[in-house]
């Protein structure tokens, strides 16, 4: 066992990262939280529409458009990419709405049937044309956030060094998603809430749809090769899922998602360090880590306010309540 | 039923070899054969490695299909995917148990995460806000990093044989051997024995939890026993099928089941049949190419059953029901054109003629192109004959009897609107318009008995009888021939 959990080395774990090894794992970790910003931000409003599975099928179904897009085109010009996740996720969601509305199939299966196939599609390709695409399996499941670093030439703006190119690339995605929920913040939220209103107030509810579905696409596609295609629904539903545990305001939330998607990817960098494990795994656990801790010390919801209301109430009372319970059922 | 299913696997077959046959390698080391030697050769069990595959995937095909035949039916097709995802790390301890691939720790240390991974999604549900879509996706790709974390872990370690983890992934139908063959064929008898022993219980409990509990059913106890089955399904096809695309072997057969039968029993069979179809059918193709997964060929293969299912099911086809459609569409298209043309011959005084395009055209406020297209659709039909180079029309006695059949049917729904549920006259038109087509004749004489025989309708005008409909059609060989409206 000694071999499989490395020793702790402190140094090496926690001062390294900050200090002499800065220039590469601080890209790695600005990496981790713009990849959670943006899908957090976006998963949000999944979550709030009861679609968070819809992402887990995009995020699935947005590997075949990059192949296919790739052996097209010849290149891997970001417009390119973009272009065919955009394609394949809206294909994903107007495939589900059509095996949904016209069959007896329900929505579930659907979702289901749509990206297992669509990524079965991408896996064979992926395996067929590895050498050309260099993208391997692994790479599919769980990115290769560590390599971030080596992606050379840096952008630069004047003498100033922006970074790699990806992650460049995802905090404009970032930025830009960020501004367009500011932007479109009333039209997202009533139609998110109330359609009836959202539809009152003449506000296009499929086009709101369809243009969160390009959104997440977009999101996704550009997170993909760093994390993956299935850390990619953690990193979309853990920040907004935690955040909406411990507060139900939307903008407190946003906030908390932020926050949640800092703290993941700082935190998966230093345990990932520690256990020498794939780094994008290791920030999802974090994530996940946060997670629980919000689901247990939640000041209105947690599981331990729960126990401990629970426990305050007189046991006369609680007898009483369970009889009714009984008579009831 | 029997024929379609082997067009269906015919098809299917054809699909799925067409694009492996252009880069076909070869089955271990035999030469350049064509493919359908290689058929022959991977499907009658001559190599004993292709045996093992081949046997273990028709059983995993067989296992998944019954099982998730009832999530499929229980709306619970995601659970599936969760489940699937979530049984990674459990593969991951199940390996270090023993540093190898022992197939029992794997299976035990699956099974274990399985089920942690679906009361973890009931405990979320039930004690946050959050919703069951959420709390699947929390558990799925939480476990899953959890499992990554740990095979990344264990791919690092420098001793161990470890060869043949990664295929826990995507799935290699060839990397099953004896022992995990013998787990197969447990699980999948014992799928098949609780399924025939609890059938009734699954069966209620899917359908009627509502009942099911009032009639004292475990209900709790028979969805956890579902899950460990689940589980215990998805463990078994790990190893061909991969983590990412069990869940669909659960779902695609199920659902292709779903479509064409309304019965759970008949489902069942023909949910293992597909999924025995997808297994075989997905090994046969890895084996054909050097690097070819096999767990997204298998889910292919199902998706390609599903796609034939969608498109012609008997009942639920898109297609079928596209051409149901599209004949009514028609025939109530038939129906209003005869009716016009009654309305027509109805408003003149002399009967016996024929009526042209241009009159039918002009009741019907169409074009004239358009009403001779309908002529010719009642022509072909044999409701009506034309004349003039198709610019008279006559009608058959049959589409004589037609016609009528839809204006009294028309007019004795006014009558009844007006006088038996008491709507002002001038708002029965438009209901009578849909409901003349589909007037049975047992309802017509129902309304006849109710409306004592009535002749006149809310407007005036005459309800044709029966008398009236024998009359024949307005034929040209028999001109002034009387077709009387004389009640008017």
């Amino acid at each position: 066992m000694n071999t499989f959990i490395p020793p702790f080395d402190f140094h090496r774990v926690i001062v390294s990262p900050w200090t002499a090894d800065l220039a590469s794992y601080g890209w790695i970790m600005l990496m981790g939280f713009f990849v959670a910003t943006a899908c957090g931000l976006v998963g949000n409003y999944l979550m709030l529409r009861r679609m968070a599975l819809v992402g887990d099928a995009i995020s699935h179904s947005v590997l075949p458009g990059l192949v296919i897009a790739y052996l097209l085109a010849g290149t891997r010009h970001s417009t390119v990419m973009f272009l065919g996740a955009l394609v394949a996720g809206v294909l994903t969601t107007v495939l589900i709405e059509v095996i949904h509305k016209k069959s007896r199939v329900k929505q579930d299966a659907a979702i289901g049937i749509t990206f297992s196939s669509l990524f079965a599609i991408g896996v064979i390709l992926v395996s067929q044309f590895a050498s050309k695409i260099d993208l391997d399996q692994e790479c599919v499941l769980y990115g290769e956030i560590g390599s971030i670093p080596l992606d050379m030439p840096y952008v630069q703006l004047g003498s100033l060094v922006l970074g790699p190119p990806t992650l460049v690339r995802m905090a404009v995605v970032a930025l830009i998603v960020a501004a367009l929920i500011l932007i479109f913040y009333k039209e997202l939220l009533v139609s998110s809430f109330d359609p009836g209103l959202a539809f009152a107030l003449g506000i296009n509810a499929t086009f709101v749809h369809y243009s969160l579905m390009s959104m997440l696409s977009v999101v996704v596609v550009s997170a993909f090769e760093s994390v993956g295609a299935i850390l990619v629904i953690a990193m979309l539903i853990l920040p907004g899922a935690t955040a909406s545990l411990l507060s139900r305001r939307l903008p407190v939330i946003f906030l908390f998602t932020v926050v949640h998607a800092a703290l993941s990817s700082v935190m998966g960098v230093h345990f990932a360090l520690w256990l020498d494990c794939s780094i994008a795994g290791a920030m999802v656990v974090m994530g996940t880590a946060l997670f629980v801790l919000a689901w247990i010390f939640s000041p209105t919801q947690g599981l331990l306010r729960r126990w401990f209301s629970r426990t305050q109430v007189e046991p006369g009372e609680t007898a009483l309540q369970h009889g009714e319970q009984r008579a009831v059922s | 039923m029997k024929p379609s299913w082997r067009i269906q696997f015919a098809l299917c077959a054809l699909i799925l070899a067409m694009p492996s046959a252009a880069n076909a390698a070869k089955i271990s080391e035999l030469g350049d054969t064509n493919l359908v030697t290689q058929a022959i050769r991977f499907f009658t069990f001559q190599d004993p490695a292709v045996r093992y595959a081949l046997l273990g995937s028709m059983l995993l095909g067989i296992t998944c299909g019954l099982l998730g035949s009832f999530i499929v039916v229980r709306k619970m097709a995601l659970v599936g995917d969760a489940l699937s995802h979530a049984v990674l790390p459990g593969v991951a301890i199940g390996f270090l148990w023993n540093m190898s691939k022992d197939p029992v720790a794997i299976f035990v240390g699956a099974t274990v995460a399985g089920l942690l991974g679906t009361v973890v999604v009931r405990l979320i549900t039930q004690t946050t806000h959050l919703k069951e879509d959420t709390a699947l996706g929390l558990v799925l790709a939480s476990f899953f990093a959890v499992g990554i974390c740990l095979l990344t872990m264990i791919q690092r370690m420098p001793t161990g044989n470890k060869s043949g983890i990664d295929k826990f992934l995507f799935g290699q139908a060839a990397s099953i051997g004896p022992a995990d063959l013998k787990l197969m064929a447990v699980v999948t008898l014992l799928s098949v024995v609780v399924i025939i022993v609890f059938y009734k219980e699954f069966l209620l409990t899917s359908f009627d939890s509502g009942f099911a509990r009032a009639a004292g059913f475990p209900a709790q106890l028979i969805h956890y026993a579902l899950m460990l089955l689940l589980a215990f399904a998805v463990v078994i096809a790990l190893q061909a099928v991969g983590v990412v695309l069990v869940s669909a072997m659960l779902i695609t057969p199920a659902a292709a089941a779903y479509l064409l039968t309304d019965r759970m029993s008949r489902m069942l069979w023909l949910a293992a049949l597909f999924g025995m179809m997808a297994g075989a059918l997905g090994a046969f193709c890895s084996f054909l190419g050097p690097n070819f997964p096999t767990g997204p060929f298998m889910v292919l293969s199902a998706s390609a059953v599903f796609a034939l299912a969608f498109l012609f099911a008997p009942r639920h086809g898109v297609a079928n029901r596209w051409w149901r459609q599209r004949s009514r569409a028609q025939r109530v298209q038939r129906e209003n054109t005869l009716k016009s043309i009654y309305h027509v011959l109805e408003a003149r005084e002399s009967k016996g003629e024929g009526v042209s395009l241009r009159e039918l055209a002009e009741r019907r406020r169409e074009t004239v192109e358009e009403a001779a297209r309908q002529a010719a659709d009642l022509h072909r039909h044999e409701l009506a004959t034309l004349h003039e180079e198709g610019n008279l029309i006559f009608l058959t006695p049959a589409g004589w009897q037609l016609a009528c059949a839809i204006v009294r049917n028309h007019r004795l729904w006014e009558l009844y609107l007006t006088n038996a549920a008491q709507i002002a006259a001038d708002h029965v038109h438009e209901d009578a318009e849909k409901i003349e087509h589909v007037l049975g004749d047992e309802v017509v004489r129902e309304l006849e008995r109710r409306l004592q025989y009535a002749t006149i309708d809310p407007h005036g005008r005459p309800i044709p009888g029966f008398a009236e409909m024998q009359r024949g059609g307005n034929s040209p060989d028999q001109p002034g021939e009387s077709i009387g409206y004389g009640k008017r």
